[in-house]
């Protein structure tokens, strides 16, 4: 089974909240939508599950129009950020309860829930009501629910984004063998770009109700096709800054020159502007072949196993990580290089011309 | 700004002749100093919440004491204390303008306008918000609207502490990064003595220069990051702090080695005559447990997969029952699934019944 979303809009009150959406979502697949707060993650999930209509466009499962099929009709579940469940009823029948309404038979409902119970760990739990449960086993019992359901699609709104860090942590390394397992098409939202990686399937990046790129997870995070898939998908924030390249060497905005070597050998003369993600940056001096810069620190965070420095040049703030513990005081002047062949290049417009080819 | 001296505290909401182990904070005594930056980290229910309450002033110690600048005020309301609050919502007033909300904890106290307009002013500078100052907070975004609040917490300077309650939950990532080092800039800028209460590692030790790490009502280990990250005090510090956490498995301790599933793994230090009923574990974190092509010498592991997080990687492997996270550098592969560890001997670290054993030298 396939779901799509064809040329889809859909305004609220007169304001364009998904903007030609256009989409193909496969059985067995995962596909995570990223991207902040209000830039149309959930009114997707709305439109693929029929509890919106698009204002136009069309909804197609199977290659067949259901636009404006009722919601009951189509084979979903859905897991929202607030944990859901029926506070009467124990664990064991909140999992049942979807199989109870299709009227399965007893055997094969004990069969069910006790899969997917053992899939997420709520074994011991199964007697207790959820109230009596930490909100991590709550939300597990909401997608266990979801999984029994057996649904064509299954939607996972920012599931994990009230559980304890470490939690969701847990869940995270779980949640990809539990999807490959069940072979339902999963949409999974998300503002963060770890969880994207970690869950690994396809990477749908949304920005103010458009879809900006979609692809395998690894391939988005390291060839983004514009400047602002590359901001939405780094995490600590992508460093930018403005070049020009004339006559063989680049002029960085802020002063620094150097030669056009690595991935600047083959562009056009004209203005860009480079990204690099904090890693990409290096607190080192005078490696031959980098390109070296000055920085003033404004903030050290220290996690112990890395280090963020928070730097300032010309009018940017950058953001660099080291390995271990490096506490810079701020105001220091620290040199950093970066590699010619390790950053992205985007045009005036903002669209990737070149990247690092193996990474 | 004070220093707070916590002496014997100790809460149960069943009432004081509960048993101690059912409290929900149990005894702790903690000195924290004036101007300095402390979080209280830990899981949901390990009490961190009761001990901010207890120093707001929202709940009554059911023994011991509260120090501020060595005065007793554990029978003070919220109001008497002194203290600036900040929580996970916004709590601002929207027909206010931002001017007039960053104002509003002076003006309650009778502060001279003069004053007010030079305070508001400069916590506007250090929060961006000095373009907003005549707009109403009404129209602002979630996290313009929690910017505010931040700004209320900080804007009177002669408190005794600003308490954040999870300040940060509401903020998208990209923005997280930019209040979190706001923040840790105006604590350095203020000199206020600020207390962070967040279940997340990254704030707390991003934010802190001194982190309290709370389990089960209890303190299990207080420190700077580096010495959470280094010398996790407790088992659960070591599988808190850091991700993923330290690895952390049954081992068994003679002298100078370890041994797990038959393979022996050599430690720094020796440990002679380690309690015969306890639990003896060993743990090490997984950016010091290397990986390589099997080979004589090495622990031969078994890889079930490599997590990609993008800049870092993990392999999760196993020696027998015991899995282990490693750090492994990008492009890293090993032929078929068989593989050597190394591990770094001065980060191995022993356990008994979960608490670090020091050893000798």
């Amino acid at each position: 089974m396939s779901v799509a979303l064809e040329r889809v809009l859909r305004s609220v009150d007169g304001i364009a909240t998904i903007r030609d959406v256009s989409l193909t979502l496969e059985r067995g697949t995962l596909s995570v939508l990223l991207g902040p707060t209000l830039s149309g993650k959930t009114s997707i999930m709305r439109l693929l599950a029929g509890l919106d209509k698009p204002t136009s466009g069309r909804v197609l499962v199977d290659g067949k129009d259901v636009t404006g099929a009722d919601v009951r009709q189509r084979s979903v579940a859905m897991v929202y950020q607030q944990f859901i469940n029926y506070p009467s009823l124990s664990v064991y029948e909140n999992i049942a309860s979807p199989l109870r309404v299709q009227g399965r038979p007893r055997t094969e409902i004990e069969r069910r829930v006790q899969e997917a119970t053992r899939l997420l760990k709520l074994e011991p739990y199964l007697n207790r009501t959820p109230l009596q449960l930490s909100g991590g086993q709550q939300q597990r019992t909401a997608i266990a629910r979801a999984l029994v359901k057996g649904a064509d699609l299954v939607l996972l709104d920012e599931p994990l984004a009230n559980l304890d860090y470490k939690l969701r942590e847990e869940l995270r390394t779980e949640l990809p063998r539990i999807f490959e397992a069940s072979g339902a098409i999963f949409v999974y939202a998300t503002t963060e770009p770890s969880e994207a990686l970690l869950l690994g399937g396809r990477t749908i990046c949304m920005w103010e109700g458009q879809v900006l790129q979609a692809g395998e997870t690894p391939k988005v995070y390291r060839h983004p096709d514009t400047l602002r898939v590359a901001q939405v998908f780094s995490d600590p924030p992508l460093n930018v800054v403005g070049i020009e390249k004339k006559n063989g060497s680049v002029q960085y905005a802020g002063g620094v020159q150097a030669p056009a070597a690595g991935l600047y050998a083959k562009l056009d003369d004209g203005a860009y502007r480079v990204g690099f993600r904090a890693h990409q940056l290096e607190v080192a001096k005078g490696i031959p072949g980098r390109h070296a810069f000055h920085a003033t620190v404004t903030v050290t965070e220290i996690t112990g196993s890395e280090s963020f420095v928070h730097l300032n040049r010309d009018t940017s703030n950058w953001v660099a990580v080291l390995q271990g513990v490096h506490e810079y005081p701020p105001g220091h002047v620290l040199d950093a290089v970066l590699d010619p062949d390790n950053l992205f290049v985007f045009d005036a417009a903002g669209r990737l011309v070149a990247s690092p080819g193996a990474m | 700004m004070a220093r707070i001296d916590l002496v014997d505290l100790a809460h149960s909401y069943s009432g004081n002749d509960a048993a101690l182990e059912s409290f929900a904070l149990k005894p702790i005594s903690m000195t924290w100093r004036q101007g300095g930056a402390y979080a209280l980290l830990g899981p949901s229910g390990c009490g961190k919440t009761t001990l901010l309450n207890l120093i707001s002033g929202i709940v009554t110690p059911s023994r011991g004491k509260i120090l501020f600048d060595r005065v007793d005020i554990t029978p003070l309301s919220t109001q008497k204390r002194n203290i600036a609050q900040v929580f996970q919502f916004p709590v601002i007033y929207d027909t206010m303008t931002v001017g007039q909300n960053l104002a509003f904890p002076l003006k309650n106290r009778g502060v001279p306008k003069v004053e007010i307009d030079a305070r508001v002013a400069e916590i506007a500078g250090l929060l961006d918000l000095a373009p907003f100052l005549t707009r109403k907070a009404q129209r602002l975004t979630a996290d313009a609207k929690q910017k505010i609040s931040l700004g209320r917490g900080l804007v009177r300077a002669d408190v005794a502490a600003v308490l954040f309650d999870e300040p940060l939950t509401v903020i998208d990532p990209e923005l997280k990064w930019q209040l979190r080092s706001k923040l840790k800039a105006l604590h350095r800028d203020l000199d206020l003595t600020m207390i962070y209460v967040t279940h997340d590692q990254t704030e707390a030790l991003t934010f802190a220069d001194t982190v309290v790490v709370m389990h089960d009502g209890r303190v299990v280990q207080s420190g700077t990051p580096a010495e959470l990250f280094d010398r996790p005090a407790h088992t659960f510090v070591g599988y808190f702090i850091g991700s993923p956490g330290m690895n952390i498995v049954p081992a068994e301790v003679r002298g100078r080695e370890a041994r797990i599933d038959g393979h022996t793994i050599a430690l720094n230090r020796s440990y002679d005559r380690l309690p015969r009923e306890a639990k003896i574990e060993i743990g090490v974190r997984p950016e010091f447990v290397d990986v390589a092509a099997p080979a004589a010498g090495l622990l031969t592991a078994d890889i079930e997969r490599i997590d990609d997080l993008g800049r870092v990687r993990f392999a999760r492997v196993r020696i027998g029952d015991a899995k282990f996270a490693a750090r492994v550098p990008p492009g890293f592969s090993v032929p078929g699934n068989a593989a050597g560890l190394v591990f770094d001997p001065s980060h191995v670290h022993v356990y008994v019944d979960s608490l670090l054993v020091e050893g000798t030298a």
